[in-house]
Formats: structure tokens, sequence, C-alpha cells
């Protein structure tokens, strides 16, 4: 064997040898840092940060039953790592008691708990929630949620109810003093005489309905207002009055109504209970009923006025078709379009509430109404200064008038 | 009845009595099912008989449904309202005799009692007067919790909600005329939309204001108010007559596939 020969014997179970190591580290390694990042991902999927500054107030202005938890979101609640799933709000009672009150989306940070009681304490802690992890604030110290009396968060409220309820009382005691108060012609109204002129001729029946709620809406109210004078009128001329009504309680008052109104007309011997009857408090068997009695009294004169809902145009259609003079009116937008497609007249929106004002002439009336264009024309003067702070703010980026603005809508807020 | 109404009857009666069998007799349908099917099918066609005239099976259909409707409403009245809420409210035992659930007792509940017993004195001859009492309170306090209500969702927030510039995305005239268009989004659309909220709350304010004469400025703002309303109104007309039609739709549909079969 040369010297060659045994070199190249020598040299290469050598490099072998090294190659062997060096593949035997590169994978040990490998395998090692394999390992090493499956640990790191398993821990990182784990381990979640807790939300932190939890803090529990009261809830402002109310009776003692709610308190307001803000925190801030866990450092792990992100969009792009998504690892919180959610939270948890426990609430713990002072007799130790834990209660799981919420359960939220990731990103929450707030929570009202209401319904409380004001004599207890209560604890909150705030829990964030990852797959088979979870991490929780810390438990804040006991509080008790607090009743205040006065809502100060409404003085404007009551700064507007103030200035507006200010000019009615002035209205009414000028009014009162003699002081002639003008209210504009409604056309509506100027046809009410004409109406009951026109049933006394015709020796028909007038038709009252006063919609179809009952005497927790203002609009019945206002219909019933209109009532007394409408039926102080009627017992002057001596007409017959038909009331079908749809809530027992409105059948009450309405009796009251007219009975008062013949009184006032010196004729409370022609008052009668059955001027106003009860139908029924389903709706459209109601309108069954009133669509029955218009085609078979055929009313001379048919006044629709108060809260009206899908029956608005049934019972127009068919005043219309009998070839009543109608004398439509209601605060509801959509069915202020059938009155005026199929009656005569219409009072819309707020000219229902006017027109006892109008009709009565009384100065409480008239001043009441005068004390509401008061509010009309505090409206209108804030949209202008609005619409104008808003226009300049848009061509100018000023930040005096931004600040104007803030405070306009803070005044016309709630 | 003269001849012909009694014709009309026994012919409606025949009908009936037709439709009732054979809904009754087809396939899975029971003779209950069939006349239910068939009372419906003709309390809606007595209900529609009235675009024709007033007639004796609407009369029937009006006093049926009336009756049906005022007892049922009574029922539940007493039910819902004296069973559900009150009782439980003032007695255990008379709320476990009516089978309700245990309430938390509370004698301010006796309050509505009283009242309800004041207004049933205006049956009595000499009590009548006190039936106002209930009333007085009934409308006192709509009056005041309403006045709240309103001037906050119907005065307060709607002056704010009207707050819109006149210009909207402004970047000079240059900028504007160069880029017209007529898109939904473009500042074209939002600024003529934000005039006309802005002129038409002020000129139906106008319209609505009852202290002055609307003659002169005042009373073309007024006409403009009345015209925005009427516009308004008519969209409104449009938007509920459709659904209306739907209404009708869907009573055809009963007609014609539940009880005629003569569509799937």
């Amino acid at each position: 064997m040369s010297l060659s020969q045994r070199k190249s014997f020598s040299v290469f179970p050598a490099i072998q040898f090294i190659i062997i190591i060096a593949l035997t580290f590169v994978l040990s390694v490998n395998s090692f840092a394999q390992e090493a990042t499956d640990d790191t991902t398993s821990v990182t999927s784990v381990i979640i940060a807790p939300p932190t500054n939890l803090l529990v107030e009261d809830f402002e202005y109310d009776d003692g039953e709610k308190l307001n938890l803000i925190w801030t979101p866990s450092i792990d609640d992100q969009p792009q790592v998504g690892k919180v799933t959610g939270y948890q709000v426990f609430r713990v009672t002072n007799d130790d008691v834990t209660t799981k009150i919420a359960e939220l989306m990731p990103g929450a940070n707030n929570f009202t708990d209401q319904e409380l009681d004001k004599d207890s304490t209560y604890s909150y802690y705030v829990t964030a929630i990852a797959n088979g992890a979870e991490a929780s604030s810390v438990t804040t110290s006991p509080i008790s949620p607090q009743r205040e009396w006065v809502n100060f968060g409404l003085t404007n409220l009551f700064v507007i109810a103030l200035i507006i309820g200010g000019a009615i009382f002035y209205f009414i005691e000028m009014g009162k003093r003699g002081k002639k108060l003008f209210v504009r012609k409604i056309a509506g109204l100027e046809a009410v005489d004409d109406a009951i002129g026109r049933a006394t001729e015709m020796g028909r029946p007038i038709l009252y309905i006063p919609g179809i709620h009952d005497m927790d809406d203002v609009q019945t109210l206002a219909s019933l207002t209109i009532l007394g004078r409408v039926a102080e009128q009627i017992a002057d001329y001596d007409i017959k009055i038909r009331m079908p009504v749809a809530r027992s309680l409105v059948m009450t008052a309405a009796r009251e109504t007219i009975k008062a109104s013949y009184q006032a007309a010196g004729r409370p011997d022609a008052y009668s209970d059955d001027m106003v009857s009860y139908i029924t408090d389903e709706q459209f068997g109601y309108v069954a009923a009133v669509d029955g009695i218009m085609v078979r009294e055929k009313p001379a004169t048919v006044f629709l006025l108060g809260a009206f809902f899908a029956e608005s145009l049934i019972l127009a259609e068919t005043g219309n078709h009998v070839g009543a003079i109608q004398i439509a009116g209601t605060a509801r937008p959509a069915q202020l379009p059938f009155f005026i497609a199929a009656c005569d007249f219409t009072l819309i929106g707020e000219e229902l509430f006017a027109a006892s004002a109008y009709l009565s002439n009384e100065p409480k009336a008239l001043g009441a109404l005068k004390g509401q264009d008061v509010g009309k024309i505090i409206a209108a003067a804030a949209i202008i200064a609005g619409v104008l702070l808003e226009t300049v703010i848009q061509l100018t980026d000023s930040e005096s008038a931004a600040t104007l603005l803030g405070y306009l809508r803070q005044a016309f807020t709630t | 009845m003269n001849r012909i109404g009694i014709i009309v009857f026994a012919g409606v009666c025949v009908l009936f009595v037709t439709s009732w069998f054979l809904k009754g007799s087809v396939g899975d349908a029971t003779m209950t099912e069939g006349f239910l099917i068939t009372l419906s099918a003709f309390l809606t066609l007595a209900i529609m008989s009235f675009l024709y005239k007033d007639n004796p099976y609407y009369k029937f259909a009006e006093h049926l449904f009336v009756g049906v409707s005022a007892a049922f409403w009574m029922t539940m009245g007493f039910w819902s309202t004296i069973v559900g809420n009150l009782i439980p409210r003032i007695s255990d035992s008379l709320g476990a005799w009516f089978l309700q659930p245990k309430g938390e007792i509370n004698y301010f509940f006796l309050l509505p009692i009283f009242f309800g017993f004041l207004l049933l004195m205006r049956l009595a001859p000499k009590g009548g007067w006190l039936s106002r009492w209930p009333l007085a309170f009934i409308i006192g306090t709509t009056a005041g919790l309403n006045f709240v209500r309103y001037l906050r969702s119907d005065f307060i927030n709607q002056i704010s909600a009207t707050f819109v510039p006149l210009v909207v995305d402004w970047q000079g005239f240059g900028h504007f005329f160069g880029n017209l268009s007529l898109s939904a989004t473009g500042p074209l659309v939002a600024m003529v939309g934000n005039f006309v909220i802005f002129g038409g709350v002020i000129c139906g304010l106008i319209y609505f204001f009852f202290s002055k004469e609307h003659t002169g400025w005042f009373g073309t703002a007024s006409r403009i108010g009345i015209w925005v309303l009427m516009v308004t109104f008519g969209a409104s007309f449009g938007y509920t007559v459709m659904g209306r039609i739907s209404l009708l739709v869907g009573r055809l549909t009963f007609l014609l596939r539940d009880w005629l079969e003569l569509m799937t």
C-alpha cells in the first residue's frame, strides 16, 4: 500500500466522521429549535395579559340602581393579534357571592351594571378570555350606587321649559288683563261652524270620532277639548251627535265633556249618555262598526280628530262616500296624507293642538298657544345659528365657530 | 227579506256547506279545518262586499267581529292587567288562587284599585261626580309626563339634528364646478339635501306660527312650508298604499290558494 493510498484511506473516514458529526449537530440543533419554537407558540397562545385600570363609578343621575365599569382592554386584544376572544364581567356582593354578569365581545372596554340595590356594596373584576386561557383584572374596592335627587344633565331641558312656560304664563296674564291676543285664521276650524250649520239644515247627525288611542295620548286630549266646543254648538242648534269610541276611558271622558257642554249651553235636559258609545278596543272591529254607522245613519258632518293609524283612510273614504263634510286632524304624519286626500279640511299636526285655543278664544288657551310660538322662534333661531356655524366650519375650519357650535349642540341635546 | 234576498241567502248557504264538505274531505283535512277555512273565506268576502254597498252579510261579519273582539279585549284586560299585574302585587293567597307566580307585594297598587272603584261610581245615582277624580289624575299625569317626553324628542333633539352645513367638502368654486356630479354620495347632492332640510324646516316652522298673519314674505315662506309638507305627504301616501296593496295581496292569496286552491 502506497503512502498516498494510506493517506486517502486515513483522510476519507475523517471527513465522513466530520460530516456525520456536523449533520447530527445541525439536525439536533434544528430539532431543538423546532421544539423551542413549538414551546414558544404554546406559551404565547395560553398566556394573555389581563385587562387593566378597571374603574367603577356611580352612574350619573339615576335612582341608585346602576354602576359604570370602565377598563383598558388587554394588550393582547388587538385586531392583528386576535388572541382575546372576549371578556367576562364578574360582580362580588358584600356577602362574597360572585356572579358572572356579562360576556362581552373583544374590544369591549365598558359595561353598565343595572338593577342594583343602593344599600349594598359591589366589587367587580373583568376577565379576558382566550382559547384555553384567561386573565383577570384586579378586583375593585367595594362601592354602592348613589341616588341623585336632581338630574343636572337635563339643565338645558329645564331652562328651555322655563322659557316656554314663562312665555305661556306671560301671555295668559296679558290675556286676562284684557290685551287682545292675535291668532291667525286656521282654515279647518273656520269650517266648523259651517259644518255644524249644514247638519242642522239637513237634519242629520254629526259623527265625532276621537281616534283609537286612550286618554294617555295628547291627541285624544286635544280632540276632547275640541269636542267640548263643538258639543256646545251642537247643543245650541239641537242636533244629534253620535260618538263611537274604541276605549272605555275615552267614553267616560267624552260623556263628561259633552255633558258639561250641554250644561254650559243651558240644555242639560237634552244630554244623553247614549251619545257616546263604546264599540271595541280592536282597531279593525272598531272601523267595521264605524263604517256601518256611517252608511246607515248618513251623518251630515264627520269629525275625525285624534290619533289615527291604518284605519284613517277607510274611515275618511267611507265618510266621503256618504257625502258628509269631513273635518279631520291628527299629529301622525303617516296618516295625514289620507285625510288630506279624502277630507274637506285637515288640521295638520300642531293645528290640532291649536284648534282648541282658537275655538275657545279664552285667555288661558290662547296664552298657551302664543307661548308655544315663542318656542318656535327659539327653534328657528337655534337652527339658523347652528346651520351657519356648520357652514362656516366647512368653509374656514374655524376653531371658534367649532367651539360655539359645541355649546349650541350641548344646549339642544338631551 | 225579499225574494231575491232569499235566493241569494240560499245560494250562499249551499256554497258554504259545499265548500265545508269539499275542504273537509280532501287529503288529510278534517271537517273542522274545512269549516274554519270556509268561514274565513266567507267572512273575508262578507267584509269585502261593503265595497258594493251595505248588506246583511257585511252586517253579520261586522257584528261578529265587534262582539268577539270586545269580549276578547275584556278577557285580556282582566287576565293580563288585573290578574297578571295587579293581584300578585297585593295578595299572595289571591295570586296563588289565580295560579299566578309569586310577586313582590307593593301596597301602592291599591291606589289603582281605589281609582278603578271611583270610575265605577259614575254608575251610582248620587256619586257620579267621584268618577271625575281618576279621570283628572289620568289626564294630569298624561299631560305632565308627555310634556317632558315631547319637549325632548320632538323639540330639543330635533333642533340639534337640523344643524347641517350648507356646503359640504368645500375646496373652492373651481374644484366644486370642476367636479360636478349627480352621484348620491357626492357633495352636490349632499348640499342640495341640506338646503332642502334647512329651508323646509324653517318654512315649516313659519307655517305653524300662529301669532302673525301669513302675508308678505312671511306668507310666501309659509306657502313654501306647506308645499314641503305636501310633497312629504305625497311620498308617504305612495309608500303606505304600497303596504296596503301587499295586505290585499295577502288576502287574495288566501282566497285563491288556501280556499279555492286555484294557485300553488
